[in-house]
Protein backbone atom coordinates (compact mmCIF):
# COMPACT_ATOMS: atom_id res chain seq x y z
CA UNK A 1 0.00 0.00 0.00
CA UNK A 2 1.67 3.38 -0.77
CA UNK A 3 2.61 5.58 2.15
CA UNK A 4 0.62 8.53 0.93
CA UNK A 5 -2.61 6.56 0.44
CA UNK A 6 -2.46 5.38 3.93
CA UNK A 7 -1.90 8.72 5.45
CA UNK A 8 -4.52 10.52 3.30
CA UNK A 9 -6.87 7.54 4.75
CA UNK A 10 -5.67 8.44 8.73
CA UNK A 11 -6.45 11.89 7.88
CA UNK A 12 -10.28 11.00 7.17
CA UNK A 13 -10.11 8.92 10.10
CA UNK A 14 -8.94 11.85 12.18
CA UNK A 15 -11.70 14.19 10.46
CA UNK A 16 -13.93 11.34 11.68
CA UNK A 17 -12.56 11.28 14.98
CA UNK A 18 -13.15 15.56 15.24
CA UNK A 19 -16.85 15.25 13.86
CA UNK A 20 -17.48 12.46 15.92
CA UNK A 21 -16.71 14.41 18.89
CA UNK A 22 -18.51 17.26 17.50
CA UNK A 23 -21.59 15.42 17.49
CA UNK A 24 -21.36 14.49 21.36
CA UNK A 25 -22.19 18.75 21.66
CA UNK A 26 -26.00 17.69 21.35
CA UNK A 27 -27.83 14.55 22.91
CA UNK A 28 -29.52 14.84 19.96
CA UNK A 29 -26.50 14.42 17.43
CA UNK A 30 -24.38 12.48 19.95
CA UNK A 31 -25.09 8.65 18.82
CA UNK A 32 -24.11 9.66 15.81
CA UNK A 33 -21.57 11.12 16.82
CA UNK A 34 -20.31 8.02 18.34
CA UNK A 35 -20.86 6.14 15.17
CA UNK A 36 -19.20 8.20 12.83
CA UNK A 37 -15.75 8.07 15.36
CA UNK A 38 -16.42 4.41 15.59
CA UNK A 39 -16.12 4.45 11.60
CA UNK A 40 -12.83 6.37 11.95
CA UNK A 41 -11.29 4.11 14.00
CA UNK A 42 -12.32 1.08 11.50
CA UNK A 43 -10.79 2.43 8.26
CA UNK A 44 -7.49 3.43 10.23
CA UNK A 45 -7.18 0.18 11.50
CA UNK A 46 -8.36 -1.84 8.05
CA UNK A 47 -5.31 0.37 6.58
CA UNK A 48 -2.90 -0.55 9.08
CA UNK A 49 -3.48 -4.13 8.46
CA UNK A 50 -2.72 -3.70 4.77
CA UNK A 51 0.57 -2.13 5.71
CA UNK A 52 3.16 -4.32 3.80
CA UNK A 53 5.58 -4.52 7.23
CA UNK A 54 3.36 -6.57 8.59
CA UNK A 55 4.24 -10.26 7.67
CA UNK A 56 2.88 -12.32 10.57
CA UNK A 57 -0.68 -12.17 11.81
CA UNK A 58 -0.99 -14.90 14.42
CA UNK A 59 -0.58 -12.07 17.24
CA UNK A 60 -2.88 -9.56 15.68
CA UNK A 61 -5.98 -12.39 15.72
CA UNK A 62 -5.41 -13.56 18.75
CA UNK A 63 -5.06 -9.78 20.38
CA UNK A 64 -7.82 -8.79 18.92
CA UNK A 65 -10.15 -11.26 19.40
CA UNK A 66 -9.35 -11.90 22.88
CA UNK A 67 -9.97 -7.87 23.27
CA UNK A 68 -12.95 -7.71 21.50
CA UNK A 69 -14.25 -10.45 23.60
CA UNK A 70 -13.11 -8.93 26.75
CA UNK A 71 -14.23 -5.01 26.02
CA UNK A 72 -17.79 -6.62 24.43
CA UNK A 73 -18.54 -8.21 27.70
CA UNK A 74 -17.48 -4.89 29.91
CA UNK A 75 -19.57 -2.92 27.90
CA UNK A 76 -22.75 -4.49 27.88
CA UNK A 77 -22.57 -6.06 31.47
CA UNK A 78 -21.60 -2.99 33.30
CA UNK A 79 -23.68 -1.44 35.57
CA UNK A 80 -24.24 2.49 35.32
CA UNK A 81 -23.76 3.18 38.65
CA UNK A 82 -20.20 1.50 38.19
CA UNK A 83 -19.67 3.50 35.42
CA UNK A 84 -16.46 5.71 36.83
CA UNK A 85 -14.72 2.13 37.37
CA UNK A 86 -15.35 0.96 33.56
CA UNK A 87 -13.99 4.05 32.52
CA UNK A 88 -10.99 4.16 35.06
CA UNK A 89 -10.21 0.21 33.37
CA UNK A 90 -10.42 1.91 29.84
CA UNK A 91 -8.03 4.68 30.60
CA UNK A 92 -5.77 1.88 32.42
CA UNK A 93 -5.98 -0.31 29.20
CA UNK A 94 -5.34 2.58 26.90
CA UNK A 95 -2.08 3.79 29.49
CA UNK A 96 -0.78 -0.17 28.81
CA UNK A 97 -1.39 -0.02 25.03
CA UNK A 98 1.34 2.77 25.05
CA UNK A 99 3.62 0.97 27.11
CA UNK A 100 2.91 -2.03 25.01
CA UNK A 101 3.54 -0.37 22.16
CA UNK A 102 6.72 1.55 23.22
CA UNK A 103 8.17 -1.08 24.77
CA UNK A 104 8.01 -3.97 21.25
CA UNK A 105 9.18 -0.54 19.30
CA UNK A 106 12.63 0.20 21.59
CA UNK A 107 13.17 -3.95 21.21
CA UNK A 108 12.68 -4.43 18.01
CA UNK A 109 15.59 -1.51 17.58
CA UNK A 110 17.92 -2.85 20.12
CA UNK A 111 17.24 -6.38 17.76
CA UNK A 112 17.97 -4.52 14.61
CA UNK A 113 20.49 -1.48 14.17
CA UNK A 114 19.53 0.05 17.73
CA UNK A 115 19.41 3.94 17.71
CA UNK A 116 21.44 6.48 15.47
CA UNK A 117 23.58 8.67 18.01
CA UNK A 118 22.93 11.84 16.36
CA UNK A 119 20.00 14.23 17.20
CA UNK A 120 17.57 12.21 16.00
CA UNK A 121 18.29 8.88 17.43
CA UNK A 122 17.96 10.78 20.96
CA UNK A 123 15.03 12.81 20.08
CA UNK A 124 13.37 8.81 18.71
CA UNK A 125 14.62 7.32 22.12
CA UNK A 126 13.05 10.30 24.43
CA UNK A 127 9.69 9.67 22.86
CA UNK A 128 9.74 5.88 23.24
CA UNK A 129 10.98 6.84 26.98
CA UNK A 130 8.47 9.38 27.42
CA UNK A 131 5.72 7.25 26.41
CA UNK A 132 6.83 3.91 28.41
CA UNK A 133 6.75 6.31 31.55
CA UNK A 134 3.44 8.18 30.98
CA UNK A 135 1.78 4.92 29.81
CA UNK A 136 2.95 3.25 33.11
CA UNK A 137 1.74 5.78 35.69
CA UNK A 138 -1.52 5.79 33.25
CA UNK A 139 -1.82 2.08 33.76
CA UNK A 140 -1.28 1.18 37.71
CA UNK A 141 -2.81 4.46 38.24
CA UNK A 142 -6.12 3.61 36.64
CA UNK A 143 -5.64 -0.16 38.26
CA UNK A 144 -5.76 1.82 41.71
CA UNK A 145 -8.75 4.11 40.72
CA UNK A 146 -10.42 1.04 39.80
CA UNK A 147 -9.43 -0.87 42.53
CA UNK A 148 -10.56 2.55 45.06
CA UNK A 149 -14.01 2.73 42.77
CA UNK A 150 -14.98 -1.18 43.17
CA UNK A 151 -14.26 -1.10 46.76
CA UNK A 152 -11.73 -3.59 46.10
CA UNK A 153 -9.56 -1.73 48.32
CA UNK A 154 -10.54 1.42 50.95
CA UNK A 155 -11.84 4.06 49.25
CA UNK A 156 -10.03 6.59 51.42
CA UNK A 157 -6.97 7.81 50.91
CA UNK A 158 -4.19 5.50 51.88
CA UNK A 159 -0.80 6.96 52.66
CA UNK A 160 1.69 8.69 54.85
CA UNK A 161 2.64 12.29 56.27
CA UNK A 162 5.90 12.09 54.19
CA UNK A 163 4.22 10.23 50.98
CA UNK A 164 4.24 13.60 48.65
CA UNK A 165 8.54 13.35 49.18
CA UNK A 166 8.51 9.66 47.99
CA UNK A 167 6.37 10.92 45.31
CA UNK A 168 8.77 13.58 44.21
CA UNK A 169 12.04 10.99 44.85
CA UNK A 170 10.23 8.86 42.53
CA UNK A 171 9.65 10.92 39.99
CA UNK A 172 13.04 12.60 40.27
CA UNK A 173 14.64 8.97 39.46
CA UNK A 174 12.59 8.06 36.69
CA UNK A 175 13.70 11.23 35.19
CA UNK A 176 17.48 10.61 35.69
CA UNK A 177 16.53 7.20 34.29
CA UNK A 178 14.77 8.74 31.45
CA UNK A 179 17.98 11.01 30.61
CA UNK A 180 20.79 8.01 31.19
CA UNK A 181 18.62 5.93 28.45
CA UNK A 182 18.70 9.44 25.91
CA UNK A 183 22.24 9.24 26.52
CA UNK A 184 23.19 5.28 26.07
CA UNK A 185 20.01 3.55 24.69
CA UNK A 186 21.42 0.14 24.77
CA UNK A 187 20.93 -0.05 28.51
CA UNK A 188 18.31 -2.50 28.28
CA UNK A 189 18.34 -3.66 32.60
CA UNK A 190 18.08 0.48 33.24
CA UNK A 191 14.97 0.56 30.36
CA UNK A 192 13.27 -2.20 32.80
CA UNK A 193 14.03 -0.44 35.71
CA UNK A 194 12.39 2.83 34.33
CA UNK A 195 8.98 0.55 33.59
CA UNK A 196 9.18 -0.36 37.47
CA UNK A 197 9.15 3.16 38.66
CA UNK A 198 6.91 4.15 36.45
CA UNK A 199 3.82 1.79 37.59
CA UNK A 200 5.12 2.44 41.40
CA UNK A 201 4.57 5.97 41.10
CA UNK A 202 1.47 5.26 39.34
CA UNK A 203 0.33 3.27 42.43
CA UNK A 204 2.10 6.06 45.04
CA UNK A 205 0.34 8.57 43.40
CA UNK A 206 -3.43 7.62 43.25
CA UNK A 207 -3.24 5.65 46.89
CA UNK A 208 -3.15 8.78 49.05
CA UNK A 209 -6.36 10.18 47.12
CA UNK A 210 -9.54 9.68 48.72
CA UNK A 211 -12.62 8.70 47.23
CA UNK A 212 -14.89 11.76 46.69
CA UNK A 213 -11.36 13.03 44.54
CA UNK A 214 -12.02 10.59 42.34
CA UNK A 215 -13.46 12.37 39.77
CA UNK A 216 -10.15 15.09 39.03
CA UNK A 217 -8.27 11.36 39.35
CA UNK A 218 -10.20 10.00 36.26
CA UNK A 219 -10.37 13.04 34.17
CA UNK A 220 -6.81 13.39 34.75
CA UNK A 221 -5.96 9.67 33.71
CA UNK A 222 -7.82 9.80 30.69
CA UNK A 223 -5.77 12.75 29.63
CA UNK A 224 -2.78 11.19 30.70
CA UNK A 225 -4.19 8.37 28.34
CA UNK A 226 -4.44 10.66 25.78
CA UNK A 227 -1.07 12.15 26.10
CA UNK A 228 0.37 8.59 26.24
CA UNK A 229 -1.12 7.98 22.53
CA UNK A 230 0.24 11.04 21.10
CA UNK A 231 3.54 10.94 22.61
CA UNK A 232 3.65 6.81 21.17
CA UNK A 233 2.65 8.35 17.78
CA UNK A 234 5.71 10.52 17.72
CA UNK A 235 7.95 6.97 18.09
CA UNK A 236 5.82 5.94 15.27
CA UNK A 237 5.73 9.12 13.10
CA UNK A 238 2.06 8.12 12.47
CA UNK A 239 -0.20 11.55 12.24
CA UNK A 240 -3.71 9.81 13.29
CA UNK A 241 -2.15 8.84 16.46
CA UNK A 242 -0.33 12.19 17.03
CA UNK A 243 -3.86 14.35 16.25
CA UNK A 244 -6.28 12.08 18.37
CA UNK A 245 -4.12 11.20 21.17
CA UNK A 246 -3.68 15.27 21.73
CA UNK A 247 -7.66 15.70 21.46
CA UNK A 248 -8.06 13.16 23.97
CA UNK A 249 -5.34 14.98 26.09
CA UNK A 250 -7.23 18.08 26.12
CA UNK A 251 -10.32 16.75 26.92
CA UNK A 252 -9.54 15.25 30.01
CA UNK A 253 -7.23 18.23 31.04
CA UNK A 254 -10.59 20.38 30.72
CA UNK A 255 -12.91 17.69 32.45
CA UNK A 256 -10.12 17.53 35.07
CA UNK A 257 -9.81 21.64 35.19
CA UNK A 258 -13.86 21.75 35.41
CA UNK A 259 -13.64 19.51 38.61
CA UNK A 260 -11.38 21.21 40.26
CA UNK A 261 -12.92 24.65 39.86
CA UNK A 262 -16.32 22.67 40.71
CA UNK A 263 -14.50 21.57 44.05
CA UNK A 264 -12.62 25.37 44.66
CA UNK A 265 -9.17 23.42 45.29
CA UNK A 266 -6.22 23.59 43.25
CA UNK A 267 -5.00 19.92 41.71
CA UNK A 268 -2.15 19.69 43.40
CA UNK A 269 -3.98 19.99 46.32
CA UNK A 270 -5.92 17.02 44.81
CA UNK A 271 -3.26 15.14 44.08
CA UNK A 272 -1.65 15.59 47.30
CA UNK A 273 -4.66 14.73 49.02
CA UNK A 274 -4.73 18.28 50.69
CA UNK A 275 -7.72 19.04 52.57
CA UNK A 276 -7.53 23.11 53.61
CA UNK A 277 -6.99 23.92 56.98
CA UNK A 278 -10.19 24.98 59.53
CA UNK A 279 -9.27 28.21 61.48
CA UNK A 280 -10.26 25.87 64.30
CA UNK A 281 -12.46 22.45 64.70
CA UNK A 282 -15.65 22.54 64.44
CA UNK A 283 -17.61 20.88 66.91
CA UNK A 284 -20.56 18.81 65.07
CA UNK A 285 -22.98 19.02 68.58
CA UNK A 286 -22.54 22.80 68.83
CA UNK A 287 -24.37 23.16 65.41
CA UNK A 288 -26.92 20.63 65.46
CA UNK A 289 -27.73 19.99 69.04
CA UNK A 290 -31.07 19.30 69.54
CA UNK A 291 -31.95 21.34 66.69
CA UNK A 292 -32.01 18.26 63.55
CA UNK A 293 -35.85 17.66 62.82
CA UNK A 294 -36.35 13.95 61.42
CA UNK A 295 -39.75 13.45 59.52
CA UNK A 296 -41.07 10.26 58.21
CA UNK A 297 -42.75 9.54 54.54
CA UNK A 298 -46.25 10.33 55.57
CA UNK A 299 -44.83 14.16 56.24
CA UNK A 300 -42.68 14.59 53.71
CA UNK A 301 -45.61 13.74 51.19
CA UNK A 302 -48.13 15.79 53.03
CA UNK A 303 -45.54 18.61 52.07
CA UNK A 304 -45.26 17.49 48.64
CA UNK A 305 -49.35 17.39 48.25
CA UNK A 306 -49.50 21.64 48.43
CA UNK A 307 -46.17 22.23 46.51
CA UNK A 308 -45.72 23.51 43.01
CA UNK A 309 -42.01 23.51 42.42
CA UNK A 310 -39.89 20.29 43.43
CA UNK A 311 -36.01 19.85 42.84
CA UNK A 312 -34.36 16.85 43.19
CA UNK A 313 -30.75 16.63 44.24
CA UNK A 314 -29.15 13.61 43.40
CA UNK A 315 -25.42 12.36 44.95
CA UNK A 316 -23.34 9.53 45.38
CA UNK A 317 -25.88 8.08 48.03
CA UNK A 318 -28.19 7.79 44.93
CA UNK A 319 -25.72 5.74 42.76
CA UNK A 320 -24.67 3.58 46.57
CA UNK A 321 -28.70 3.04 47.13
CA UNK A 322 -29.27 1.96 43.23
CA UNK A 323 -32.27 4.55 43.85
CA UNK A 324 -31.94 6.75 40.58
CA UNK A 325 -35.47 4.78 39.02
CA UNK A 326 -37.33 5.40 42.45
CA UNK A 327 -36.40 8.65 42.40
CA UNK A 328 -37.75 8.77 38.66
CA UNK A 329 -40.88 7.19 39.97
CA UNK A 330 -41.29 9.64 42.52
CA UNK A 331 -40.88 12.32 40.09
CA UNK A 332 -43.74 10.96 38.03
CA UNK A 333 -46.07 10.83 40.67
CA UNK A 334 -45.23 14.54 41.75
CA UNK A 335 -45.73 15.36 38.14
CA UNK A 336 -49.00 13.81 37.85
CA UNK A 337 -50.64 15.63 40.25
CA UNK A 338 -48.89 19.55 38.32
CA UNK A 339 -45.89 19.24 40.30
CA UNK A 340 -42.95 21.24 38.58
CA UNK A 341 -39.82 18.58 38.76
CA UNK A 342 -36.30 19.45 37.93
CA UNK A 343 -33.17 18.09 38.89
CA UNK A 344 -29.94 20.10 39.97
CA UNK A 345 -26.74 18.68 39.18
CA UNK A 346 -23.34 19.94 40.76
CA UNK A 347 -20.31 19.28 38.58
CA UNK A 348 -18.74 16.78 41.48
CA UNK A 349 -22.23 14.97 42.09
CA UNK A 350 -20.49 11.03 42.07
CA UNK A 351 -17.65 9.66 41.01
CA UNK A 352 -16.74 11.12 37.79
CA UNK A 353 -18.11 13.86 35.87
CA UNK A 354 -21.75 13.49 34.47
CA UNK A 355 -22.05 10.48 36.60
CA UNK A 356 -25.36 11.18 37.57
CA UNK A 357 -26.89 12.48 34.84
CA UNK A 358 -25.98 8.71 33.07
CA UNK A 359 -28.03 7.46 36.28
CA UNK A 360 -30.80 9.32 35.71
CA UNK A 361 -30.87 8.97 31.63
CA UNK A 362 -30.77 5.47 32.41
CA UNK A 363 -33.78 5.83 34.73
CA UNK A 364 -35.47 8.08 31.13
CA UNK A 365 -35.20 11.00 32.95
CA UNK A 366 -35.16 13.17 29.93
CA UNK A 367 -32.01 15.37 29.64
CA UNK A 368 -33.54 19.10 29.80
CA UNK A 369 -34.49 18.02 33.14
CA UNK A 370 -31.31 17.97 34.14
CA UNK A 371 -29.85 21.49 35.28
CA UNK A 372 -26.53 22.53 35.81
CA UNK A 373 -25.94 24.23 39.02
CA UNK A 374 -25.46 27.66 37.90
CA UNK A 375 -28.65 28.07 35.87
CA UNK A 376 -30.69 25.90 39.25
CA UNK A 377 -29.07 27.98 41.98
CA UNK A 378 -31.32 30.95 41.34
CA UNK A 379 -34.33 29.45 41.11
CA UNK A 380 -34.28 27.50 44.82
CA UNK A 381 -35.92 31.06 46.08
CA UNK A 382 -39.08 29.92 44.00
CA UNK A 383 -38.72 26.14 44.70
CA UNK A 384 -40.94 24.66 47.67
CA UNK A 385 -39.35 21.34 47.94
CA UNK A 386 -35.84 21.05 47.42
CA UNK A 387 -35.43 16.83 47.92
CA UNK A 388 -31.64 15.65 48.38
CA UNK A 389 -30.42 12.26 48.29
CA UNK A 390 -27.38 10.90 48.94
CA UNK A 391 -25.65 14.09 48.83
CA UNK A 392 -23.64 16.51 51.89
CA UNK A 393 -21.09 18.46 51.19
CA UNK A 394 -22.26 20.16 47.61
CA UNK A 395 -25.66 21.39 49.78
CA UNK A 396 -23.22 22.86 52.51
CA UNK A 397 -23.82 26.51 53.32
CA UNK A 398 -20.62 26.73 55.21
CA UNK A 399 -19.04 26.61 51.89
CA UNK A 400 -20.62 29.99 51.31
CA UNK A 401 -20.73 31.63 54.57
CA UNK A 402 -17.95 30.70 56.90
CA UNK A 403 -14.63 31.86 55.88
CA UNK A 404 -13.11 29.64 58.20
CA UNK A 405 -14.65 26.53 56.74
CA UNK A 406 -12.21 24.23 54.88
CA UNK A 407 -14.59 24.21 51.62
CA UNK A 408 -14.92 27.89 52.06
CA UNK A 409 -15.33 29.68 48.36
CA UNK A 410 -16.64 26.17 46.61
CA UNK A 411 -19.79 26.37 44.74
CA UNK A 412 -22.36 24.63 46.54
CA UNK A 413 -26.12 24.60 45.14
CA UNK A 414 -28.35 26.32 47.41
CA UNK A 415 -31.15 24.51 49.01
CA UNK A 416 -31.29 26.21 51.50
CA UNK A 417 -32.92 28.96 49.89
CA UNK A 418 -35.30 26.55 48.95
CA UNK A 419 -39.16 26.67 51.24
CA UNK A 420 -38.66 22.98 52.74
CA UNK A 421 -35.93 20.74 52.19
CA UNK A 422 -36.01 17.05 52.63
CA UNK A 423 -32.47 15.61 52.93
CA UNK A 424 -32.48 11.77 53.15
CA UNK A 425 -29.60 9.88 54.72
CA UNK A 426 -28.56 7.28 56.22
CA UNK A 427 -26.87 8.84 59.69
CA UNK A 428 -25.58 11.99 60.49
CA UNK A 429 -22.53 11.22 59.86
CA UNK A 430 -20.13 13.45 57.66
CA UNK A 431 -19.47 13.54 53.92
CA UNK A 432 -15.99 13.57 52.31
CA UNK A 433 -15.04 17.05 53.80
CA UNK A 434 -15.56 15.67 57.49
CA UNK A 435 -17.51 18.31 58.13
CA UNK A 436 -20.97 18.26 60.05
CA UNK A 437 -23.59 20.23 58.03
CA UNK A 438 -25.46 23.45 59.25
CA UNK A 439 -27.88 22.80 56.71
CA UNK A 440 -29.55 19.98 58.36
CA UNK A 441 -30.15 21.93 61.72
CA UNK A 442 -31.88 24.81 59.99
CA UNK A 443 -35.63 25.81 60.56
CA UNK A 444 -36.41 24.63 56.98
CA UNK A 445 -35.15 21.48 56.73
CA UNK A 446 -36.32 17.80 57.55
CA UNK A 447 -34.23 14.32 57.86
CA UNK A 448 -35.45 11.68 56.57
CA UNK A 449 -33.28 8.68 58.15
CA UNK A 450 -33.04 5.31 56.41
CA UNK A 451 -31.88 3.44 52.53
CA UNK A 452 -32.30 5.88 49.75
CA UNK A 453 -33.97 4.03 47.76
CA UNK A 454 -36.80 2.67 50.62
CA UNK A 455 -37.31 6.32 51.62
CA UNK A 456 -37.90 7.40 48.42
CA UNK A 457 -40.12 4.43 47.80
CA UNK A 458 -42.23 5.24 50.74
CA UNK A 459 -42.53 8.70 50.23
CA UNK A 460 -43.65 7.83 46.59
CA UNK A 461 -46.71 5.45 47.99
CA UNK A 462 -47.87 7.65 50.45
CA UNK A 463 -48.07 10.86 47.79
CA UNK A 464 -49.59 8.39 45.54
CA UNK A 465 -52.53 7.47 48.49
CA UNK A 466 -53.36 11.19 49.16
CA UNK B 1 14.24 17.19 11.40
CA UNK B 2 11.57 19.19 9.13
CA UNK B 3 9.39 16.35 9.57
CA UNK B 4 9.54 16.24 13.29
CA UNK B 5 8.35 20.11 13.28
CA UNK B 6 5.64 19.69 11.37
CA UNK B 7 4.24 16.30 13.34
CA UNK B 8 4.45 18.80 16.64
CA UNK B 9 2.60 21.57 15.14
CA UNK B 10 0.08 19.17 14.52
CA UNK B 11 -0.06 18.30 17.84
CA UNK B 12 -0.37 21.81 18.81
CA UNK B 13 -2.86 22.74 16.49
CA UNK B 14 -4.51 19.67 17.52
CA UNK B 15 -4.73 20.15 21.60
CA UNK B 16 -6.18 24.01 20.82
CA UNK B 17 -9.22 22.11 18.21
CA UNK B 18 -9.39 20.03 21.56
CA UNK B 19 -10.15 22.81 23.63
CA UNK B 20 -12.65 24.52 21.15
CA UNK B 21 -14.72 21.18 21.01
CA UNK B 22 -14.84 20.10 24.13
CA UNK B 23 -15.42 22.85 25.79
CA UNK B 24 -18.72 22.99 23.73
CA UNK B 25 -20.22 19.48 25.30
CA UNK B 26 -22.66 20.51 28.18
CA UNK B 27 -21.96 18.68 31.13
CA UNK B 28 -24.89 15.95 31.00
CA UNK B 29 -22.42 14.19 28.71
CA UNK B 30 -19.31 14.41 30.34
CA UNK B 31 -19.20 10.49 31.09
CA UNK B 32 -20.14 9.58 27.79
CA UNK B 33 -17.65 11.98 26.60
CA UNK B 34 -14.68 10.18 28.53
CA UNK B 35 -15.45 6.97 27.29
CA UNK B 36 -15.63 8.00 23.70
CA UNK B 37 -12.77 9.79 23.92
CA UNK B 38 -11.20 6.83 25.60
CA UNK B 39 -12.52 4.65 22.72
CA UNK B 40 -10.59 6.87 20.45
CA UNK B 41 -7.53 6.63 22.46
CA UNK B 42 -7.80 3.30 21.50
CA UNK B 43 -6.26 4.18 17.96
CA UNK B 44 -3.09 3.02 19.23
CA UNK B 45 -3.87 -0.51 17.74
CA UNK B 46 -2.85 1.50 15.09
CA UNK B 47 0.69 1.23 16.49
CA UNK B 48 0.09 -1.92 18.53
CA UNK B 49 -0.83 -4.02 15.46
CA UNK B 50 2.25 -2.61 13.21
CA UNK B 51 4.45 -4.06 16.41
CA UNK B 52 2.68 -7.19 17.03
CA UNK B 53 2.46 -8.18 13.23
CA UNK B 54 6.67 -7.01 12.96
CA UNK B 55 8.75 -9.22 10.77
CA UNK B 56 12.08 -10.70 12.03
CA UNK B 57 11.68 -9.70 15.85
CA UNK B 58 11.90 -11.82 19.18
CA UNK B 59 9.26 -13.96 21.26
CA UNK B 60 9.15 -11.00 23.43
CA UNK B 61 8.56 -7.73 21.58
CA UNK B 62 5.99 -10.22 19.51
CA UNK B 63 4.30 -11.14 22.87
CA UNK B 64 4.30 -6.97 23.70
CA UNK B 65 2.37 -6.46 20.68
CA UNK B 66 0.36 -9.12 21.66
CA UNK B 67 -0.52 -7.42 25.28
CA UNK B 68 -0.78 -3.81 23.61
CA UNK B 69 -3.31 -4.89 20.84
CA UNK B 70 -5.09 -6.91 23.27
CA UNK B 71 -5.65 -3.58 25.36
CA UNK B 72 -5.99 -1.25 22.51
CA UNK B 73 -8.75 -3.52 21.26
CA UNK B 74 -10.76 -3.86 24.53
CA UNK B 75 -10.36 -0.07 25.05
CA UNK B 76 -11.90 -0.06 21.83
CA UNK B 77 -14.05 -2.34 21.66
CA UNK B 78 -15.05 -1.49 25.28
CA UNK B 79 -15.02 2.21 25.07
CA UNK B 80 -17.54 2.74 21.78
CA UNK B 81 -19.94 -0.06 23.26
CA UNK B 82 -20.57 1.34 26.18
CA UNK B 83 -20.90 4.70 24.73
CA UNK B 84 -23.47 3.78 22.61
CA UNK B 85 -24.83 2.38 25.46
CA UNK B 86 -24.69 5.81 27.36
CA UNK B 87 -26.09 7.97 24.53
CA UNK B 88 -28.74 5.38 23.45
CA UNK B 89 -30.43 6.14 27.21
CA UNK B 90 -30.39 9.93 26.27
CA UNK B 91 -31.95 9.85 22.90
CA UNK B 92 -34.70 7.56 24.17
CA UNK B 93 -37.20 10.75 24.84
CA UNK B 94 -36.98 12.88 22.23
Amino acid sequence: MNDSIVSLVYLAAAVLFVLGIKGLTKPKTAVRGNTLSATGMLVAVVITLLDRNIVSFEYIVAGMITGAILGGLMATRVQMTSMPQMVALLNGCGGGASLGLASASYLLAMEGSGYTSDIMGTLAVSFVMFTVLIGAVTMSGSLVAYAKLQELISGQGIGFAGMKFLNAAIFIAAIALLVMLCMNPGNTPLFWTLIALAIVLGLTLVLPIGGADMPVVIALLNSYSGIAAAAAGFILGNTVLIVTGSLVGASGLILTNIMCVAMNRSLTNVLFGVMAEGSEAIDADEIYGGKVKSAGAEEVAMILETARRVVIVPGFGMAMAQAQHAVRELADVMEGRGIEVEYAIHPVAGRMPGHMNVLLAEAEVPYDKMVEMDRINPTFDQTDVAIVIGANDVTNPMAREDKGSPIYGMPILNVDKANTVVVIKRSMSPGFAGLPNPLFAMDNCLMVFGDGKKAVIDITANLDLA
Amino acid sequence: MELLIMQLALFVLSLFLGVELITKVPPTLHTPLMSGTNAISGITLVGAVLAAGAGEASTLVHVLGFVAVVMATLNVIGGYLVTNRMLAMFKRRD
